[in-house]
């Protein structure tokens, strides 16, 4: 079960800040992050892929954001 | 439409959308807005607050459709495509007070970001300080956030609590055609207009609301920010934002240039003083509380638009910040700066580090 980072209700920068904690953490290859506004949506999704990890999925439910991400 | 792909999300839509800025800022110019302030989201809505009484600064009142339109343009582009959020509640009262300090150190500056970098593109030599301090004070604030700070969550609320700045807009658009200028009259019903001075400056009402609109609608699409820019640089080493925001200044510098609105020097620039430690400290205050409050004015504008009250209030305290930073002559003039300036930023810079330093919240 990958780790999952609840972001819901934070704003830029801080759901990044907390993604690339859990990235530079090492200690997880897929990491879940949960967002709520489509900014937040970009700015992980970039954030991540700068660091060479890969977008495994985007799903949205009830307005929440659920970002997969990968190790590359 | 609403799960289409952002195209405005990559690299080419924000550096379009800071050019299509640096193009209509100049223009706005040409067309009749104060030198060097095409747009200036600060000076703005100082003289909205001017407008509306809330100082008695005769030289700068007029009701600015651009601010109207950065909402309205803001917020048709979160419903076209299914962003608009109503959300509140990450430490409004904190918000109010970054929002009243940002403004008093722009007008320490004279100028936000959005104009320092008209400025500059203007010729302005005094605007490298400013973008110096905003650097400055943008750096503050990324140590801070380094550090754990942050406001807190936002909670979802009732649609119509988003719509509550979109219709304090609205009734100010509303207002503007209800007492409309007089020619040589200080005062139609209840608005105050400049006769003199940048705040009787401005092009023509629908085409300052039309582009406001439009900037308004691609700002919400490419998360334009120019606090972003720069905080997203030095905390990330990411050129994303930024590349936005020196496309605006280079565009605005070319088209500048081609409208013969190309000045260079330190003396005597439209309004803009050169004491430069204070240009430098003013929009850092300013830099710093726009980090600590996750947007420029700008940014603040678009995100009411989308529903966003935590950003409304923030809006709010920069209007009432510009009614404390003329009633207490604490903003600058061309000649120099206002009596009580330099304390206010002294306090300001000591609000903004007791709310960066006492302001972290583990989240779980």
């Amino acid at each position: 079960m990958a780790k999952t980072i609840d972001a819901r209700g934070l704003s830029c920068p801080q759901p990044v800040l907390m993604t690339l904690d859990g990235i530079k953490a090492g200690n997880d290859d897929e990491l879940i992050v949960l967002v709520d506004s489509d900014a937040s949506k970009e700015n992980v999704s970039r954030a991540a892929t700068s660091k060479g990890w890969m977008l495994a999925g985007i799903s949205e439910e009830s307005g929440v954001y659920r970002i997969a991400i990968r190790k590359g | 439409m609403g799960k289409m792909k952002n195209i405005f999300a990559g690299s080419w839509g924000i550096i379009g959308v800071g050019i299509g800025i640096g193009i209509l800022a100049p223009l706005l110019q040409k067309l009749g807005n104060p030198g060097n302030m095409g747009i200036c989201v600060a000076c703005f809505e100082r003289d909205i607050a001017g407008a509306l009484g809330l100082h008695r600064a005769d030289v700068v009142q007029y009701i600015r459709p651009e601010i109207i339109g950065f909402v309205l343009g803001s917020l048709l582009a979160a419903y076209l495509f299914k962003e608009f959020r109503p959300r509140l509640g990450s430490a409004p009262i904190v918000r109010f007070f970054l929002g009243v300090f940002a403004m008093i150190g722009a007008l320490v500056f004279l100028g936000c970001p959005w104009r320092a970098a008209l400025r500059l593109a203007g010729g302005d030599g005094n605007a490298i300080l400013g973008l110096l301090g905003l650097v400055f004070g943008v750096w503050i604030g990324t140590l801070f956030l380094k550090g754990g700070y942050n406001l807190g969550r936002t909670q979802k609320t009732h649609t119509a609590a988003g719509w509550m700045l979109p219709l304090l807009m609205a009734g100010l658009l509303g207002l503007l055609f209800v007492f409309p200028p007089i020619a040589g009259e200080a005062k139609s019903g209840v608005l105050f207009y400049s006769l003199k001075g940048p705040g009787s400056m401005h092009a023509p009402l629908f085409i300052s609301l039309g582009v406001g609109l439009l900037i308004g609608f691609l700002a919400q699409r490419s998360r334009f920010c120019t606090m972003g820019a720069i905080r997203d640089f030095v905390l990330f080493r990411q050129t994303h934002l930024l590349s936005g925001f020196v496309a605006l200044i280079v565009t605005a510098w070319i088209v500048n240039f081609l409208l013969g609105q190309f000045k260079p020097g330190f003396e005597g620039q439209p309004v803009a003083h050169t004491m430069q430690l204070w240009n430098f400290l003013g929009m850092a205050l300013s830099g710093l509380a726009f980090c600590l409050a996750g947007g420029c004015p700008g940014r603040q504008l678009f995100l009411s638009g989308e529903g966003d009250g935590d950003a409304a209030v923030f809006v709010m305290g920069m209007i009432v910040g510009a009614g404390i930073a003329h009633n207490f002559g604490l903003a600058s003039s061309p000649a120099g700066v206002g009596p009580y300036g330099i304390p206010a930023l002294i306090i300001g810079f000591g609000v903004c580090l007791f709310i960066g330093f006492t302001m972290r919240q583990k989240i779980a």
